[in-house]
């Protein structure tokens, strides 16, 4: 009932999140304006901004998206952060691979690791590692093992069946495998072909050919017999023998196990498998030899095939997940997500149409939210100077009493002046004062585009992305960003380069502090500023490694003739604006009794609990739920 | 002429009920402002979305000649004639009725004319209609095919949009029903025209390419082996077959390209071993047969499945191993179950309809998995109440389910444990019987089949079946214009005569009459002269039989002999005659008859000296016989033999490499040494 439950609630927040991801779209018919959802992962692990909640992602949505072209590479960025942030695994073994120095078999460890990472996403291996090899301590004497702990040879009299003797995987198979496969190829049946192939539990005797006990499945060569924890087989399928590949793979959704012959299913075996089952060889007479293929080499069967119907099955059974009577609450729910979610990251004219069309009250006051989104905007421009003043001006109170927070910002500042993107070196940095008088915070220039489409063809339509994009409402916010002053955050990286190609002021840009000399000093003596601010908070208030980190990595930017390609200069990064633009967003709604992550965001790291916490439960439906799926 | 005293009553009752609105819209059709008139249609348009009634009300007061008229007239606007074309469209989404009233109309060449027009959206709304039409069971598909200028036509219009490229795909995959229509089909590059839509972005449209490529590769050798070498975006036809039947495609899709990939392999295009049969095709039509698929599905699998396997041994080895196939059919037979019975009366209804069909699809499905390996129909013996099931499945009132369940006996039939044991049983020889005495050919072939494997000499099933007279059930099948029904009818008796009791060899002969022998004996097909020679070598074993046999038809079978001996025939048909010549040989006084007759003895000789040694030793044999020490008179045969030269050749062959022949000619040459 327990892990039902689970399951359920995990089906009900998928079914929000689907719903509310697709409100968010329809949003941007609505306001007739371009949004997309972002998810930006951090990848420095010093991240301040993490939060319990949604450990793993900050929600960015981005209101007047530019070139489509630039979106994509967003979107590629994106992925690849998540393919790089993923955990290195099974070092361990690898270690002792490498130590051998053997090329192909470090050849043949990549792949292996390569093909578990394809074949298991869902699973965590630094809390449930994957088998891949067969353990030398989990053996019974008879049986012996070579070529990298892969090949199993009996050793023993093989006179009786007290001679049987098993070899269990190093590892139990994960649930959150969802479906788990591996082969055996018999090399040699020696004399009679007791082979038994299959699972055990820890801790079952492993002087027994594995289906004999408790807690412990076979099927058995010489007879082709399975063996549900009983002395006497069932008639299950053919025999085999030497030079045949048995495969063995456990169903963790349903708790079913099947095995393959030479590529073949030979039906269910065994059902109601308990489980942390590990994968167990058992041999009884000399001369019996079997290699294991954990995924060293491409399997035999098809099990990619196998897994894509699983898959198939898991994500209807979310999509069918019926809302019953309650329709009209669900909506509500639903709405109340998306606009709160608008409102958090103050996507005022957005919001205000929306709440306008789903008969909505706004929690909070416009002019509150159009002044976090002033900040905002700024924080995120790299004004980190003004940022700082403006929330001084708003919120008299904040910065007083969050000290940490305020060095963070000016931490930032410190940043975005080495950038050449604060306010007080571009000023000393000669560049035109007027590019401020593109600043985008001003509401006109918000409300009028809403105006302007809700009477277009477009929104009436509504068919495609593609069309809203079309629209020409552009409101001077997307054109300023030509120097990737605006929309740096969605669009670093890769439009920096653009940009290097396009104008020659970029590469100005990219020196020091904007390249002006006037504009270091001041840098210079901002950090000496942050130092004694660093050295007062410490007497004030005692050691913080996280701050301390902090400004060393700020600090190390100088360090380097071009800090922009050093191993600091991730910093200048301008999706590092993100996190701190989050913190401080989260900080003043904190200030309004408002809650610091918007329920949407709160779902989605709920989501992703609630599959952590059913592949730690043995629930193996999470495999094939990742929560990315539903984040377009 | 009964027809339409019979629609007369019909059409005032069905006209009383016509409600002044219907009138309505057929009298707006008539308006003489244009504009009216279209928006005349538009309404009716709108008025028969869904509703059955009012289709046929407007078909009875003649909507379709007129809109008919409107859509083939050039003065008509283009929107008006595509209105036109979307409320017949609409219209033929009823009942079978209505599609039945407008064939009557000429719907099919008015909208076929229509085609040729330029106007996408009109095209569009025609093959829309024409599609509804021509997927109907109730229009004949020949129309399709009367004007030969169509199917260019259709092929050229495949690149205009995806829509004709969904409904001309379906209207083919539909009226693709004999190989006259595949090979017009595939004269006219239906295959390279088709193929690029296998990879269509629409979904209906690959879905409905595909079809039209399992109707086309359908035991077609041509068309299979085109497809081999056909390239979808540089991949090989067969790969995008494979790639539609991955697990996570629906099911429909998986079913179809299995179902390609079969006839392409049954046609002899791809082998039986290759991979994409062995791994991809069989495991996914295994599937298909599992609890989870619809009923039709199981069906249709099973289906494929038993006819993909039918030649070969490996993939019937492969099969019954899959997924536990043999009991999961077990559950075919299950059908109404007692729970749907009283839970749920559309779930009878549903079940009861598809009952027989998963019954017929079983035993298909078993006869082809049993058909080579012995320990396969072992399994299959074993699953639970299986001879219950074919036993009753005899009897059943489906011709389809007899038919089937005849099919798998005879499979199983071809094992003698089987024969032993579990067909004796279950008495399967009752129902057997019972059948043979009323059934269309089809069924009578598979059961005589069967009849002879029930017959043979082991057989615990043949004394009860002699009892029940089947000599004249079988003499009657040799009389039939069916080579096969010959054939059946004369093994039976063939392997009935195998040393079998005098009485039984007499009654043979008489019921056959020797007329009849002897007609077969000259039947044009090889398989019922052989095994009509066969008959009668059992039927001249033992040596009373032989001088019986001899003494009251003797003349005539000598002269059969002669005649075969004389003719073009085949080395096994020869080599038959002189064993039965031997055989003849064997007898006291039949032997005279061959003494008698010098010409016969010449060809004896003549056939020592043949080139093939199968003939060698047959007509050694008969000479030996001749020549055997004990018996009386042997002393006169062997002289008149060693004068006719025999002995030289006999010496001859103690020569000769072959181990059998060298051996029996020493034997002979004994016998002048005793």
């Amino acid at each position: 009932v327990h892990i039902f439950s689970q399951s359920h609630l995990c089906l009900v927040m998928y079914q929000v999140l689907k719903e509310a991801v697709c409100g968010l779209i329809a949003v941007s018919w609505l306001a007739s304006r371009p949004i997309r959802i972002k998810q930006a992962r951090n990848l420095s692990s010093s991240s301040p901004v993490v939060s319990d909640s949604a450990r793993f992602s900050h929600w960015t949505l981005i209101e007047s998206c530019p070139a489509k072209d630039s979106w994509q590479a967003v979107g590629i960025g994106g992925r690849n952060r998540i393919a790089m942030s993923g955990p290195s695994s099974g070092c361990g073994f690898l270690m002792s691979v490498v130590v051998h120095g053997d090329l192909a078999l470090n050849e043949q460890e990549k792949e292996l690791n390569q093909r578990l990472k394809r074949l298991y996403p869902a699973v965590n291996e630094q809390e449930t590692p994957l088998p891949r090899s067969w353990s030398p301590k989990d053996k019974f004497s008879y049986i012996g093992l070579s070529q990298n702990n892969l090949r199993v040879h009996y050793k023993g009299h093989g006179k009786t069946p007290k001679d049987a003797a098993s070899v269990r995987a190093t590892h139990p198979i994960p649930a959150a495998c969802g479906v788990y496969y591996f082969e055996v190829k018999i090399i040699s049946k020696g004399r009679d072909g007791y082979m038994g192939i299959g699972l055990s539990a820890q801790g079952v005797n492993m002087n027994r050919l594995p289906g004999w006990d408790k807690h412990s499945y076979g099927y058995h060569g010489d007879d082709g017999h399975s063996f549900c924890s009983s002395g006497t087989g069932q008639p299950y399928g053919p025999t085999f023998t030497t030079g045949d590949v048995i495969g063995c793979c456990v169903n963790l959704i349903n708790n079913t196990c099947f095995y393959t012959k030479n590529g073949h299913s030979l039906g269910i075996a065994f059902t109601d498998l308990p489980p942390n089952l590990y994968p167990t060889v058992g041999l009884q007479t000399p001369g019996e030899v079997v290699d294991a293929n954990f995924g060293q080499h491409p399997f035999v069967f098809d099990i990619e095939d196998y897994m894509r119907e699983w898959r198939t099955k898991i994500q209807a059974q979310i999509d069918r997940f019926p809302i019953g009577e309650r329709e009209g609450e669900w909506q509500a729910m639903i709405q109340k997500m998306v606009a709160s979610y608008l409102v958090h990251h103050s996507y005022c004219a957005t919001a205000e149409a929306f709440a306008k069309s789903t008969d909505q009250a706004v929690h909070e006051e416009l002019a509150s939210i159009k002044n976090r989104q002033k900040i905002q905007k700024l924080v995120l421009s790299g004004r980190m100077g003004e940022a700082i003043e403006t929330t001084q001006q708003l919120y008299p109170s904040l910065l007083e009493r969050n000290q940490d927070l305020l060095f963070m910002l000016k931490v930032r500042q410190f940043i975005e002046m080495v950038n050449g993107t604060d306010s007080e070196v571009r000023c000393l940095g000669g560049r035109s004062p007027k590019s401020q008088d593109c600043y985008p915070g001003s509401p006109r220039l918000f409300n009028s585009p809403v105006h302007k489409a809700s009477s277009s063809q477009t929104y009436q339509t509504g068919t495609a992305e593609v069309e809203m994009e079309l629209d020409h409402f552009s409101n001077g916010v997307s054109e300023s960003s030509s120097n990737g002053f605006l929309n740096g955050s969605s669009t670093h990286g890769i439009d920096l380069e653009e940009c290097d190609g396009d104008m020659g002021e970029i590469i100005i840009w990219r020196q020091l502090c904007g390249g002006s000399q006037a504009a270091i000093e001041r840098m210079i003596q901002f950090g000496r500023e942050l130092q004694s601010m660093s050295e007062h908070l410490r007497r004030e208030r005692g050691k913080n490694s996280a701050n301390k980190k902090m400004l060393k990595d700020a600090f190390s930017l100088l360090a380097y003739s071009d800090p922009w390609s050093s191993p600091v200069g991730y910093q200048l990064d301008s999706i590092q604006r993100e996190p701190v633009c989050s913190t401080l967003n989260s900080a003043i709604l904190e200030t309004h009794n408002l809650p610091k992550q918007p329920p949407l965001a709160l779902s989605v790291g709920q989501a992703a609990q609630c599959l952590s916490l059913m592949a730690r439960t043995g629930s193996g439906s999470c495999a094939f739920a990742s929560v990315d799926d539903y984040l377009h | 002429m009964m027809a339409c005293l019979l629609e007369a009553p019909l059409r005032i009752s069905v006209l009383s009920e016509v409600t002044a609105t219907s009138r309505h819209y057929v009298d707006r059709l008539f308006d003489p402002d244009p504009q009216n008139v279209l928006q005349g249609v538009i309404d009716m348009k709108n008025a028969v979305i869904g509703n059955n009634r009012q289709k046929a009300n407007l078909i009875v007061l003649g909507a379709v000649p007129r809109l008919l008229y409107l859509l083939q007239q050039s003065s008509s606007s283009l929107e008006l004639r595509t209105e036109c074309a979307v409320v017949l469209g609409s219209l033929a989404m009823g009942t079978e009725n209505n599609i039945k009233s407008l064939v009557d109309c000429h719907i099919i060449p008015a909208l076929l004319q229509g085609l040729l027009c330029s106007d996408l959206i009109f095209i569009e709304a025609c093959l829309r209609c024409l599609r509804t039409v021509f997927i109907s069971p109730v229009t004949p598909v020949q129309l399709l095919y009367t004007d030969p200028t169509v199917i260019p036509h259709l092929m050229s219009l495949l690149s205009r949009s995806q829509h004709t490229q969904e409904y001309i795909t379906q209207i083919f995959a539909h009226c693709c029903k004999t190989p006259e229509h595949q090979t017009v089909l595939f004269n006219h590059g239906a295959i390279q025209n088709i193929a690029p839509l296998l990879i269509s972005p629409s979904f209906k449209v690959r879905m409905q390419a595909l079809k039209c490529f399992s109707v086309l590769a359908y035991e077609n050798a041509q068309v299979s082996m085109t497809l081999v070498n056909v390239l979808v975006d540089g991949e090989q036809l067969s790969q995008v077959f494979v790639r539609m039947m991955q697990r996570d495609k629906p099911i429909e899709m998986q079913l179809t390209a299995a179902k390609c990939l079969t006839y392409m392999c049954r046609a002899g295009a791809i082998r039986t071993d290759d991979n994409c049969i062995v791994l991809k095709t069989l495991p996914c039509l295994v599937r298909m047969c599992s609890k989870e698929r619809l009923l039709e599905e199981r069906v249709e699998g099973a289906e494929t499945l038993a006819y993909l396997m039918e030649p070969d041994i490996e993939l019937q080895r492969i099969a019954s191993v899959t997924d536990h196939l043999v009991s999961m059919l077990a559950d075919y037979f299950k059908y109404p179950s007692s729970v749907s019975a009283i839970t749920d009366i559309k779930r009878l209804d549903h079940d009861l309809k598809h009952a027989h069909e998963l019954r017929q699809a079983a035993f298909k499905l078993y006869a082809s998995l049993g058909s080579n390996d012995e320990d396969i129909r072992k399994k299959i013996t074993e699953t639970e109440n299986m001879m219950d099931r074919i036993v009753s499945g005899l009897s059943e009132s489906s011709i389809k389910v007899r038919l089937a369940a005849v099919r798998c006996l005879h499979s199983l039939s071809r094992s003698v444990q089987q024969l032993r044991t579990s067909f004796h049983d279950h008495a399967v020889w009752k129902p057997l019987m019972k059948l043979l005495q009323n059934a269309p050919d089809e069924v009578l072939v598979m059961a005589s089949s069967t009849l002879c494997n029930l017959l043979l000499e082991f057989s615990p099933s043949k004394e009860p079946i002699l009892e029940s007279g089947v000599i004249e059930l079988l003499c009657s099948l040799t009389q039939s214009d069916s080579p096969a029904l010959r054939v059946n009818g004369i093994w039976a008796l063939m392997n009935m005569a195998f040393q079998a009791d005098q009485k039984v060899k007499v009654e043979i002969v008489r019921a056959l009459g020797t007329e009849q022998l002897f007609r077969l004996l000259s039947d044009p097909d090889t398989n019922v002269l052989m095994k009509t020679l066969g008959l009668l070598r059992n039927l001249l074993s033992t040596r009373p039989h032989i001088d019986q046999v001899m003494s009251s038809h003797g003349k005539q079978i000598m002269q059969a002999v002669t005649l075969i001996l004389e003719g073009e025939h085949s080395i096994e048909v020869k080599e038959q005659t002189l064993c039965i010549l031997a055989n003849i040989a064997d007898g006291n006084t039949a032997k005279e008859l061959i003494m008698t007759n010098d010409d016969m003895l010449q060809k004896i000789k003549y056939y020592m000296g043949h080139s093939n040694v199968k003939l060698q030793l047959a007509a050694t044999f008969c000479i030996s016989n001749l020549i055997w020490n004990e018996e009386d008179g042997s002393q006169e045969r062997q002289d008149k033999l060693r004068d006719m030269g025999f002995v030289d050749i006999l010496h001859k062959l103690t020569q000769a490499s072959d181990p059998n022949l060298c051996d029996r000619a020493k034997t002979a040459m004994q016998q002048y040494l005793a």
